[in-house]
């Protein structure tokens, strides 16, 4: 029984911290199709910035994750898009080149500026029981954290006249232009807050995982399968394949081994993909978002 | 002038010509203008210069872009350590190292394009499995993971491999300069075979399915055979540059298959020229070349050099070297027909 809830505790934990990585990439490469290789960099930014706002500026480390974090990339994608970025839209391989160029710049100043190793920050509360385990409080509120997240986005886009001008932009920019809609403001700020959704993932996941300069490339693949898998519509997609996903590794993990998760999750995904070619929304939720 | 469908008057055939002769001077000077441990990394180069032909040909000109050129890389290297630890004379090996990966490519290809995968699903896919194979490579340290008398060896990768040896006789061992022949020789031949295939009906067919599939299919073209049978010789050719890639330092590990390297194909083919064979060729040792530098130089760290070096190219040369090479030629002297079949690849495969 004890076993069987914590073995659901992981799971929902695994789908949460898999959306949560996903969410900023489900807007730039789902909705933009920005093909950004550098995705994995900005998490780790997002969580340098919380480790060094709560280690060093002794900043409260809900305040640096939750507020500091997604600023502060959000910021950096504004300028990396009004500098860089913006010369490849439609130009959908040539964005690979560039953003994989950005990736390796950024790991380089990141390497600069702080060496190749920094202490990371452990993650806030304690831990309450089940049964006989032990259970971080941290991770529970994680999973609360990633369903507000999703529910937010999903709320903008579909309910605000900022959402309804955003997806109308990415769904046809020429026509859009004609309604008096500066296409490059939309595509500014739609970057910037996917940037900034990546950044909070960082900072969130910065107590859980290794804070390193190259730990982004962890997550590049995964996220990228994911939101690929999701299909076109981005955050339902986004989700439901999360939930596959984090469901396949987390049980594989536990039955076997943390690789055998892995695998697992890329099998599933290669099945899934064979058997729906236009990924989950092609097929299925089709008027999704 | 035209011999058997050749025009030797174009810039094309001069190119090629070009190419062939440096090419060949290269296969007979080599190992006289290098010293040995420039020989070595030349060897390596040329290895990596076939891998970069294999992903220009299924790429640029077939159209199909596979996010896991490396894992068929990594199969022929794999397929080559264990089969010449098994077998210890490395005849068998070497022609194992072709065929097990261009076999892998059938089944994985046979998969996706009769599923009508496309575009950057397909990509997702091959990456997908360059990465299962990674994962599943990094887990076989256990000496439960044994084929015949060779450990995998899991992260550590199998070192201290037998170098190719000449056929029939396992002790005669290739020494360096004959490696380095072995491997200029296999280019030499790829590039070529991949140029006449490329004239054929074949390599024509390829193409016309690289700019509409619709259209291909409808004038009567087995679309899905078509992609199978061109993604099969990539990864057969992907495989042999595995094999001699091994053959360069005698160790192979799992980071063959990982991100980093699949990556990096995919850059050597769009720095050099998406849509022609010398492109990719530049691209990969141009790229190579540079990492070697800046690994040596002790100023800065290495990722903020490459990465900038990267962003500022994709900015002033969008197209690719070689494409823009052609371009300025073209503006310097007008008609003198510097584009190529191969020419403007790059825009429609990226659509």
């Amino acid at each position: 029984m004890d076993t069987a809830a914590l073995l659901i505790i992981e799971v929902l934990n695994g789908i949460a911290s898999l959306a949560l990585a996903c969410a900023g990439l489900a807007i730039i490469f789902g909705m933009m199709r920005v093909i950004n290789f550098a995705h994995g960099e900005f998490m780790m930014l997002g969580a340098y910035t919380t480790v060094v706002c709560t280690k060093t500026l002794g900043i409260n480390i809900w305040v640096s994750m939750l507020i500091i974090s997604p600023i502060v990339v959000g910021i950096i994608g504004v300028i990396v898009e009004r500098t860089f970025i913006r010369f490849f839209y439609g130009r959908m391989i040539d964005t690979l080149i560039a953003t994989w160029g950005l990736s390796l710049l950024l790991i380089g100043i990141v390497t600069a500026i702080f060496g190749n190793i920094i202490e990371g920050v452990s993650a806030p509360m304690g831990s309450f029981e089940v049964g006989v385990y032990n259970v971080a409080q941290y991770r529970m509120v994680l999973i609360g954290i990633v369903i507000l997240l999703f529910i937010g986005v999903f709320l903008v886009l579909t309910r605000t006249k900022l959402g309804l001008i955003a997806r109308g932009t990415m769904q046809n920019p020429a026509q859009a232009s004609v309604l008096g809609i500066s296409t490059q403001r939309v595509y500014m700020v739609t970057f910037a807050v996917g940037a900034g959704l990546t950044g909070l993932a960082g900072g969130l996941l910065a107590p859980i995982s290794q804070v390193i300069p190259t730990a982004g490339a962890a997550y590049v693949a995964q996220t990228f399968i994911t939101v690929i898998t999701g299909g076109t519509g981005a955050v339902t997609g986004t989700l439901v394949a999360s939930g596959v996903f984090g469901t396949v590794r987390q049980l594989l993990s536990y039955e076997f081994t943390p690789v055998l998760g892995g695998v697992g999750l890329l099998i599933v995904a290669v099945v899934m993909l064979r058997l729906l070619p236009q990924g989950i929304t092609g097929k299925i939720f089709r008027r999704s978002l | 002038m035209t011999v058997l469908g050749v025009n030797l008057r174009s810039w094309e055939t001069l190119g090629t010509a070009l190419v062939g002769l440096v090419m060949l001077v290269l296969l007979f000077a080599g190992p006289h203008i290098f010293d040995l441990f420039l020989l070595f990394k030349v060897t390596l180069f040329v290895a990596m210069a076939i891998l970069a032909l294999s992903m220009g040909f299924i790429w640029g000109y077939g159209g199909i872009l596979c996010f896991g050129q490396s894992a068929f890389y990594g199969l022929g290297a794999y397929t080559y350590a264990i089969a010449v630890g098994n077998i210890g004379e490395s005849t068998g090996p070497f022609f194992l190292a072709i065929i097990v990966p261009a076999a892998f490519a059938a089944l994985l290809g046979y998969f996706m394009f009769y599923g009508r995968l496309s575009d950057v699903y397909l990509a997702v896919v091959t990456l997908a499995v360059t990465l299962i194979l990674y994962n599943f490579m990094r887990s076989t340290a256990g000496e439960e993971y044994v084929i015949g008398a060779q450990r995998l060896m899991g992260f550590n990768g199998i070192s201290s491999i037998q170098p190719i040896n000449w056929p029939g006789d396992g002790n005669a061992l290739f020494f360096p300069d004959e490696i380095f022949h072995l491997a200029m020789g296999c280019l030499i031949l790829c590039y070529f075979g991949l140029k006449l295939l490329n004239r054929s009906h074949f390599g024509r067919v390829a193409v016309a399915i690289r700019e509409n599939e619709l259209r291909a299919e409808l004038l009567g073209y087995d679309v899905r055979l078509h992609k199978l049978q061109t993604f099969t010789i990539g990864g057969g050719m992907a495989g042999l540059a595995g094999c001699l890639g091994v053959n360069f330092n005698s160790f192979v590990n799992p980071d063959v298959f990982a991100l980093n390297f699949a990556a990096e194909i995919i850059m050597w083919t769009l720095i050099g020229g998406l849509g022609t064979l010398v492109g990719p060729m530049i691209g990969c040792i141009g790229l190579l070349m540079l990492k070697f530098e800046i690994g040596q130089q002790q100023i800065t760290n290495t990722y903020l050099i490459f990465g900038g070096i990267i962003m500022v190219f994709v900015l002033a040369v969008p197209a690719g070297l070689l494409p823009t090479a052609r371009m300025l030629a073209e503006r310097i002297l007008p008609g003198a027909g510097f584009g190529g079949p191969g020419g403007g690849g790059r825009q429609e495969a990226a659509r």
